[in-house]
Formats: structure tokens, sequence, C-alpha cells
């Protein structure tokens, strides 16, 4: 498999609390990898590390995250979240912003203003993240007056404006209904063609469904990681068996 | 239920205290510039204008500032300054009106009247903002005390309601690549609505101001566009003159000069209250 981060002796810390220990793992490229884990196991800081979004909530790390050969914690947070870009729990778009601008938002800020630009950007985007036929009469309303679902498939189109290499999602779909989740799966599906994804989720069917690898945390550890076929009929601990199989977390 | 009752009876009394003035005067009341207690005319508009302007411009020096000072505290300053200075700004509010006035007459006054005044109409004294003699006590040293009574009341507010906008929006605008100040201005952007109350709250209160105007604004009923000239409030002619109002005319004019304030001040608290709340309210929902 081909790396597209290398994640080296992560440690992570809030305040004098360490969140993550000793964490070494390989992300692979154009692949899914579900991060998965009970509540308070450090799998959405371990994410929130990779685009350095820990620092938003005060969280500071020791270790190393090279993205291609580079290192990213160092250097301008603001010029690497470009190439890492974030879904989060509960969709958050920007409700003074039409739907086209909520797509646009992130070329906006990077000063891009010409709509012969930005027009078939957004196009491209909303296509792509399936939202496109819902929207496409009604751009100009406001990015909070649509369903959940379509506001969450709307964060993934603004996330993916930005042209990322990498997409991180954080429970993605943890705050929508069953209709929205299977569409925000089928999307993963065919972003991994062009995209690295990694999915934190807490829904173990929706690991084994949309991802090539599991990384299963518990109390800050990595405990294992493997293609997610291993990890869900074959793991090597038994803490992830017991974990996979619901008998705990 | 009880609290509009009041408002109702309240309004209705002065419009039946009035009543002698409105009579006499009708519309022409708001329109004529002559207020002369001697022989009995009644104009409101020197002072309308004097309320207005006063209250507009310490609006448009004290904006930037509050929304500044707001902007620092709920986004920028780390816990241990933004406590202290929270504290500061809110004692501000609460220092009594008449101790402002005392501070404009001993420190303000002489201040402008020596140094400020006289290098404005020096230097630009073509203009018709900034001719007459210096005298300090004016229009000018009432615009800035307002200026910097509202302050606190519009940046405690502002402030409130950019803490109101949720974590997730900032952490929206900083996951695509924005700087701190970009994601600060979006979420300027969500709390304009919220902010605009707060201006308009910080209005009703310049607007209503009694004590600290009247003692440096120089109370004569004028119209006059340079801020040197000394100037008059409703407000501060109703608190002036009531003692003196020895005529039914007199009294029932002042009366309806309350009358037109209370209508001002309800019309912009009860739009700026409308606008904090349904900004609060529309995030609850979201």
């Amino acid at each position: 498999m081909e790396v597209k981060i290398s994640v080296k002796n992560l440690e992570a810390y809030y305040g004098k609390n360490k969140v993550l220990k000793n964490v070494s793992l390989d992300i692979p490229k154009n692949k899914v990898l579900a991060v998965i884990g009970p509540s308070g196991c450090g799998k959405s800081t371990f994410l929130r590390c990779l685009n350095r979004m820990h620092e938003v909530v005060g969280g500071t790390i020791t270790g190393s995250i090279m993205l291609d050969g580079e290192d990213l914690t160092k250097g301008d947070p603001v010029l690497l979240r470009k190439r890492l870009g974030m879904v989060f729990q509960k969709p958050n778009p920007f409700p003074t912003m039409s739907i086209f601008n909520n797509v646009a938002a992130g070329l906006k800020l990077n000063g891009v203003r010409s709509k012969k630009i930005l027009t078939p950007v957004v196009e491209k985007c909303l296509k792509q993240a399936a939202l496109w036929d819902e929207v496409k009469d009604n751009l100009d309303d406001s990015g909070a007056n649509i369903s959940g679902g379509q506001q969450q498939r709307l964060c993934i189109a603004r996330t993916l404006a930005v042209d990322p290499e990498v997409i991180l999602m954080d429970e993605p779909a943890s705050a929508l209904d069953p209709i929205s989740t299977t569409k925000i799966e089928d999307l993963i599906f065919e972003l991994k063609k062009n995209y690295t994804i990694v999915i934190v989720t807490h829904n173990m069917q929706q690991a084994a469904r949309v991802s090539d690898y599991t990384a299963f945390f518990y109390l800050g550890e990595l405990i294992e990681f493997d293609t997610t076929t291993k990890i869900f009929t074959s793991p090597a601990k038994k803490q992830t068996e017991d974990y996979v199989r619901g008998r705990f977390g | 239920m009880s609290v509009f009752l009041l408002v109702l009876l309240m309004g209705y009394e002065m419009y039946l205290g009035s009543k002698p003035s409105i009579e006499k005067f009708g519309w022409g009341f708001l329109t004529s510039s002559t207020w002369d207690p001697v022989q009995e005319i009644f104009g409101a508009l020197p002072v309308i204008y004097g309320t207005v302007v006063s209250s507009l411009l310490a609006l448009i020096i004290t904006l930037p500032l509050s929304i500044g000072v707001a902007i620092f505290l709920a986004e920028t300053a780390p816990p241990w300054l933004e406590k202290p200075l929270s504290f500061l700004v809110e004692l501000l509010a609460g220092i009594p009106s008449v101790v402002y006035g005392l501070w404009g007459i001993f420190v303000l006054v002489p201040f402008l009247r020596d140094t400020v005044e006289p290098y404005l109409s020096d230097k630009f004294g073509n203009l018709p903002f900034f001719t007459g003699a210096p005298y300090g006590f004016g229009l000018l040293a009432a615009v800035l005390i307002l200026s910097i009574m509202v302050l606190p009341i519009i940046a405690s507010i502002s402030r409130d309601v950019l803490r109101s906008v949720p974590q997730s929006q900032r952490e929206a605008a900083l996951a695509l690549g924005a700087t701190k100040w970009q994601a600060t201005k979006i979420v300027l952007k969500d709390a304009m609505p919220g902010i605009f109350g707060a201006t308009m709250l910080g209005l009703g209160r310049a607007i209503g101001e009694t004590m600290a105007v009247t003692m440096v604004i120089g109370n004569r009923a004028l119209i006059s566009p340079s801020l040197f000239d000394p100037s008059y409030t409703m407000a501060s002619v109703i608190a002036n003159e009531f003692t003196e109002a020895t005529s039914q005319l007199y009294l029932s004019s002042l009366i309806e000069l309350a009358l037109v304030l209370f209508v001002i001040t309800i019309i912009i608290n009860g739009l700026a209250r409308l606008l904090v709340w349904s900004m609060e309210r529309r995030w609850k929902a979201s």
C-alpha cells in the first residue's frame, strides 16, 4: 500500500491531560481509514491532530506527522488545512451565505472572486457531493434552509471545493437519519477514488461498510490497525474482538 | 402584560398632559424652531435636532470602538485578560451619569476648550462644523461624553452576541483554511443582527441620557452645524425647565416633549430587543 500520512510516536495533550499515547500509524493513500473506539478513546483528537484543529481547542502534541514526507506539525496551519479538509459531526453550513457561497467559501477566502471561475467549481463539487440535483434550482437560498442530510453534503461539497488531498470526517453521519446516512456512505465510496479519507465513527456497521482499513483506539492508545476485513473477522487482540463484537464500549 | 399596560397608561397620561400644547401648536410643534417661554411659543425642532445629532454622532464615534472591544473580548483575548477587562467594561456601564457629567465639566470641557477646539478651528476652521468660539461647553463635549457612556452597553451586548455564535462556525471556517481574522469576519457576519440590536440599545441610551449631557452641552435651543456651539436635547430641556414651567402651556409643551421622547425610545428599544432576541432564537433552533 502507498502511504499518504505517516504518524510516528504521536502524543496529544489537553493541558496536562494526556489523550493520545504514543500512536504510530501509516494512513494509506486513496483508501478509507475508519477510526473506531469507545467514547473518550482519543479518536476525534487523533483526527484533529492531523489538520491541527486540536490547536483551536487548546491541545498540544509531540511526535511527527508526515504528509507525503512533509512534516505537518511545523509550518502554517492555515495552509495545511487547505490540504486536509474536515467534515464535522454536526452539519455546520454558514447560515448567512447562500448554498452557492457556502461551497465557494473556501475559494473566496483565498481571494477568488470571479464568478466565471467559481460557478463551474461549485457545480462540480455539488455534483461530487451528490447534492446538485436537489439544490440546482435554489443555489441562492440560505445554506441553513435545507435538511440536515443535505446540509452535511453541502459541508462535504464545501470541503471538496478547496481541493484537498485528504478528507477528515468526524462522525459525519451520526446526526443524520438512515437515508441520509446511506447517501453519505455512498459518497465516501465514490470519493476515495480521488481522496484519502479518514473517518471517525462509533457505528461499527458503518466502519465495516465504508472502510478499507480500520484503527481501533482505546484509552488513548492505538490497540490495533489492520485491514477492515481482518479487524472485523479475526482481530489479533482480545480487546479489539470484544469491542467489534459489541461486548463493551 | 401588566408592564405593557403600564407603558400604555404612561403614554396615555402624557398625551392628556400635553393636550393643551397639541391643540395650540399641532404638528407645528415638531417643525417650529422657536423655543421662547417668555412669549409662550414652543417649537421642538432645535431640541429634537440636538438630541438626534448628539446621539448619532456619539454612535458613529463609539461603534467601531465598541465592536473592536467586543471582538477582542469574545474572540482573541486570553481568559486571564478577558475576565478583568469584561468586568471593567461592565463597571463603566454602572457609573452614575452625574459622575460622567462632573468629569465632563472638570476634565473634558477644559481639555476641549484649551487644546482640541483651538486645534480643530485652526486646521479645519473653513468647515462649518468647526466654527465659532471654542467654549468647551457645547455639542462636541456632549457627543464625546455620550460616546463614552454608550460604549460599554454596545460592547458588552455585542460580546454576548458574538459568544452566542456556535464554536462550530469558527471551526468550519478554520478547517477551510481561514485565518483567525477571516474566521472572525464570518462569525461577525453571523452576529450582525444582534450587533445591530446592541447598537440600537446604545442609541436608545444616548437619546434618553439627561444628566451628563445637560451638564456639558451648553443648554441653548439652537440649530447650528458647528460642533462648538451649545445645543440642547429633549431630555435635558425637560429636566432643566420643569421646575420653571409656571404656565399651563409651558408645562404641557414639556410634557409633549416627553411624549415624543417616549415614543422614539420605545420604538428604538423594541426594535433592538426584537433583533437580539431573533438572533438568539435562530441559533437555538439550529
